[in-house]
C-alpha cells in the first residue's frame, strides 16, 4: 500500500483504472436495473415493493463500506501522513454521504407502505441516520479551519473515532427489537433469498462499488489539483523562495 | 399499452417504488456530474497557472 502514497504513482494508476471502473458501473447498473425492474419476480408477501430493495440494500451497503474506507485511510493519514491517503478520505466522505442519503430515503420510501410508517427511531434507523451526521460532520470538520493542513487532521481523528458506529448498524438488527429484518445475505446458513433477486442486487452492489471508485478517482484529481494550486499561488504570494516542486 | 400501464403502475405501489428509483437516480447523476465539472475546472486552472508561472520564470 505505501507504494501507491506517492501522488505521481497514484496520477498514473487512476489514469489506468477510471475508464474501466466507468464501463463496469455502466454495464452492472444497466443489467441490474432490467433484472432489478423487468425480469425478477414480486415477492409473495411485498409485491412490487420489493423492487426497491436493488436501491435500498446496495446503498446501505456503500453507506457502511464507504465509511469504512474513509476511517482507514484517515488512519493511515494521522500515522503516516499519506497525503494520498487524506485524499482518498476526503474524496471518499461525500460519496459516503450521498449513498447514506439514499439509504434513509429509499428505505423510508419501502418502510411506509410495508411497515405502514415512514420513520421509528428503532436501532438500525437510527444509528444510520448518525452515520449521515458523522459524514456531514467530517465534511464540516474539514472546512472549519483556516489552514486545510488542520481541518483534514480534526476531520480525520473524528472518522477514526466514529468507525465504532460501523458495528452498531451492522448489528443492531440482531441487539436491539427493530422494525428492520435481520440480514438476509450474510448468514451462516447462506443466503435467505432466491438467486432470480439476489442476480440483481448483487450486479447492483458491484454496479454501485464501481461507481464509487470512479467517483473517488474523479474527486480525488480534484482534490490533487486544488492542493497544487494552493501551493503555486503560495508561492507566487510569497516571492521568489522556490516551494518544494509537487510532481 | 396494458403492459407498460400495468408496469408503471407497480401493482399499486408506484408512489414508492419510482420515487426510490428516481431519488436514487437523481442523487447519483447529480454528484458525478459535480464530481466531474470540479474536477476538469480545477485541472484547467492547474494548467493555466502553470503556463503562467512557467512564462514568469523564464
Amino acid at each position: 500500500m505505501h507504494r501507491f502514497a506517492n501522488p505521481t504513482r497514484f496520477v498514473r494508476l487512476a489514469g489506468r483504472v477510471q475508464p474501466w471502473a466507468a464501463a463496469l458501473a455502466l454495464l452492472c447498473l444497466g443489467a441490474g436495473l432490467y433484472f432489478a425492474l423487468f425480469s425478477s419476480p414480486p415477492d409473495y408477501q411485498q409485491g412490487e415493493t420489493v423492487r426497491i430493495m436493488y436501491v435500498h440494500v446496495p446503498a446501505a451497503w456503500m453507506a457502511m463500506f464507504c465509511y469504512v474506507v474513509m476511517a482507514a485511510a484517515s488512519a493511515s493519514s494521522l500515522i503516516w501522513r499519506h497525503r494520498v491517503a487524506d485524499l482518498a478520505a476526503k474524496a471518499t466522505a461525500p460519496v459516503g454521504a450521498a449513498f447514506t442519503l439514499l439509504a434513509l430515503v429509499t428505505g423510508s420510501l419501502w418502510g411506509k407502505p410495508m411497515w405502514g410508517t415512514w420513520w421509528v427511531w428503532d436501532a438500525r434507523l437510527t444509528s444510520v441516520l448518525i452515520l449521515f451526521f458523522l459524514y456531514l460532520g467530517y465534511i464540516a470538520l474539514q472546512n472549519a479551519f483556516d489552514d486545510p493542513a488542520r481541518g483534514a487532521r480534526a476531520a480525520a481523528i473524528l472518522a477514526v473515532v466514529g468507525v465504532i458506529n460501523v458495528p452498531i448498524i451492522k448489528f443492531s438488527v440482531d441487539w436491539w427489537n427493530t422494525l428492520h429484518q435481520p440480514a438476509s445475505l450474510t448468514r451462516l446458513d447462506g443466503p435467505a433469498i432466491h438467486s432470480s433477486m439476489l442476480t440483481p442486487l448483487l450486479l447492483m452492489a458491484l454496479g454501485y462499488t464501481a461507481l464509487y471508485v470512479w467517483l473517488a478517482i474523479i474527486r480525488m484529481r480534484a482534490e490533487l489539483a486544488e492542493t497544487k494550486i494552493r501551493a503555486i499561488r503560495y508561492r507566487q504570494a510569497s516571492g521568489t523562495a522556490p516551494a518544494p516542486q509537487e510532481s | 399499452m396494458e403492459a407498460i400501464q400495468s408496469f408503471l403502475n407497480m401493482g399499486g405501489y408506484a408512489a414508492f417504488v419510482w420515487p426510490a428509483y428516481g431519488a436514487t437516480a437523481l442523487v447519483l447523476a447529480g454528484l458525478s456530474a459535480m464530481s466531474v465539472v470540479r474536477m476538469r475546472a480545477n485541472e484547467r486552472a492547474l494548467a493555466e497557472l502553470r503556463g503562467a508561472d512557467d512564462e514568469e520564470d523564464a
